[in-house]
């Protein structure tokens, strides 16, 4: 099984060798399922000159309880992309972990990378996947965005591409973002984004548009500044990804808060 | 019906391992040694078909013999890898279960088929220090042997590892490390005995850094090669893919994301001209080679 020939995809070889790997293959009792596990929420991505900033709010709930304070819903896909995620938690960890193997997979048995467009489209496949969880509550969005090595307009090389949970792939222009809180962050981003943002700036709108999804939906967590929990913010340029270190996050989101303390609104 | 002469175990057994001899022997070789930086891998290889690749993340693959049965070893190790590693952890992938592995399926391949693999591996694992370092080598009929800093396969291996064990040092540098590989692969082969000088184009070399976080395999190529054969540094990449090697595909033809037609169907004028947005067939008068499809009713614009 190992020594065949064909594929390169890493989920197509899993749903050969060990198909209960795969979220979609997993037999669902019947009846919704919804509420049964922890929800992340709201993601932002944002796209630049340089490439592409994404940043997550910390927050997971379960109902009206707060299921963690600090999970992590921002991860590089590979060494030029990131994903966030949003809707069930756990099968939405599965799947960052599984598109993560797939894309290293391809890149060492090809000994080339996917194009970015190529990505996008695995991506959709595997939340395809899970179309029968979803449709029992268990669903999960994914926010793929990259910096393309390749692309067709140099000056649009950072790209987004947001999914819905029949696996449809749209790219977005300029800004996007997913989960509970994405309408608040969307609004805060439609009148602050302007093409041509720097990746600096960028990063600010970001958590600018986390801290207005925080403002009005309960299920988004802003700066939490007594126990120093701030958003997860990475970006992707030609340099590769990079996630904000303590330091440079805490910066901004303390200046973030400061500016709300004389105008609420932002 | 024919008559079915009998052939003793021990007769099949060494025609065998005559064969497979010969067939590893014939191809050009391969060297692995440890250095003060990690694991130099290098192979005389002047195609682009790959003998030296990437299993996982401190884990190398360097293969001699034919390529379509070190090929498919190579796959199924990284599936291998990258099966544990998302079932169990990153951590728990090792070296020496890919050895063992390779030795179940090689051993099986050579007592149970008619014609055994022509191949011969080598895993190699970087450490913390090239005394944590490990060097499997897995020959054609299963064998594996823990092999003490270098190794050579292929070819006239035995002249070739003579030669690396009178100079290896674990204690030198990429670029010592590489002109001792390469003067060891080219002190065979050449007419009458003579040594050969071999070019950056005939050698194909990737090393396993030590001081590297994550995925440490690296290939050094083009200039970067040159530039360490001539007895320059080893400065790595500052990304994986920099060397060119693990490029993505060209530039993509400007054409909407959802629409899995060529763009000379979606009627758009020339690359980087008009987007998505611009209406179906719009651009027929402009595209020469678009043929009489251009321009019907093939509209992309799903999104």
């Amino acid at each position: 099984m190992f020594t065949n020939a064909g594929t390169s995809s890493f989920t197509q070889f899993l749903s050969q060798a060990a198909p209960e790997l795969l979220p979609g293959r997993r037999p669902l009792p019947p009846g919704m399922a919804a509420g049964v596990a922890p929800h992340a929420t709201t993601i932002v991505a944002i796209a630049t000159t340089e490439g592409v900033v994404m940043a997550g709010d910390r927050r997971a709930t379960m109902g009206n309880l707060i299921a963690s304070r600090d999970i992590e819903k921002v991860h590089p896909a590979d060494a030029y992309s990131l994903i966030g995620i949003a809707g069930t938690a756990g099968i939405g960890i599965e799947l960052m972990r599984l598109f993560q193997v797939e894309l290293e997979h391809y890149e060492k048995i090809e000994g080339a990378m996917l194009s970015l467009d190529g990505k996008a489209n695995r991506l959709a496949a595997m939340v395809r996947g899970n179309l029968g969880a979803a449709l029992q509550g268990l669903a999960v969005v994914p926010l793929f965005a990259g910096y393309d090595l390749a692309p067709a307009d140099p000056a649009r090389a950072g790209r987004i591409f947001s999914f819905d949970v029949a696996g449809g792939l749209y790219e977005e222009t300029g800004f996007d973002a997913i989960g509970s809180g994405s309408v608040f962050a969307k609004s805060a981003l439609k009148k602050r984004y302007r093409a041509g943002v720097s990746t600096q700036d960028a990063i600010r709108l970001g958590v600018e548009a986390l801290y207005d999804a925080a403002d009005d939906d309960t299920a988004t967590g802003g700066p939490d500044l007594t126990r120093k929990i701030y958003p997860v913010v990475m970006t992707a340029t030609a340099e590769g990804t990079h996630r904000l270190t303590e330091t440079e996050i805490t910066a901004i989101a303390e200046q973030v808060v400061a500016g709300r303390m004389e105008n609420p609104g932002g | 019906m024919a008559m079915q002469f009998y052939a003793s175990p021990e007769q099949v057994q060494r025609d065998r391992s005559e064969y497979a001899r010969k067939g590893i022997a014939r191809g050009r070789s391969a060297v692995v040694l440890t250095y003060s930086g990690g694991i130099l891998l290098v192979a005389e290889n002047p195609t682009s078909l790959r003998k030296i690749s990437e299993l996982y993340d401190r884990i190398a693959f360097a293969a001699v013999g034919r390529y379509n049965e070190f090929e498919s070893l190579r796959r199924a190790g990284v599936r291998m890898a990258d099966l544990n590693g998302l079932a169990y952890d990153r951590r728990d992938v090792t070296g020496r279960a890919l050895a063992n592995a390779y030795t179940q399926t090689l051993g099986a391949i050579f007592s149970e088929t008619q014609k055994p693999y022509e191949v011969e591996i080598c895993v190699a694992e970087v450490g913390a220090s090239p005394e944590a370092d490990e060097l499997y080598r897995v020959t054609y009929d299963g064998s594996v042997m823990d092999e003490p800093g270098f190794m050579a396969m292929g070819g006239q291996a035995e002249a070739i590892a003579g030669v690396l064990r009178d100079r290896h040092d674990e204690g030198s540098d990429a670029t010592a490390a590489l002109r001792l590989a390469v003067e060891a692969l080219g002190s065979v082969g050449g007419e009458n005995g003579a040594r050969r000088q071999l070019e950056a184009k005939q050698l194909e070399v990737a090393v396993l850094d030590r001081t590297r976080r994550g995925r440490a395999f690296r290939r050094i190529t083009g200039a970067a090669l040159t530039t360490l054969l001539a007895g320059g540094e080893d400065v790595p990449e500052k990304q994986p893919g920099d060397t060119g090697d693990a490029m993505p595909p060209g530039p993509a033809a400007e054409k909407p994301t959802v629409s899995a037609a060529p763009v000379d169907a979606e009627g758009l004028r020339g690359a980087g001209g008009g987007g998505a947005e611009s209406a179906s067939g719009a651009g027929a008068e402009g595209v020469s080679n678009a043929g009489d499809k251009t321009g019907d009713e093939v509209n992309g614009d799903g999104s």
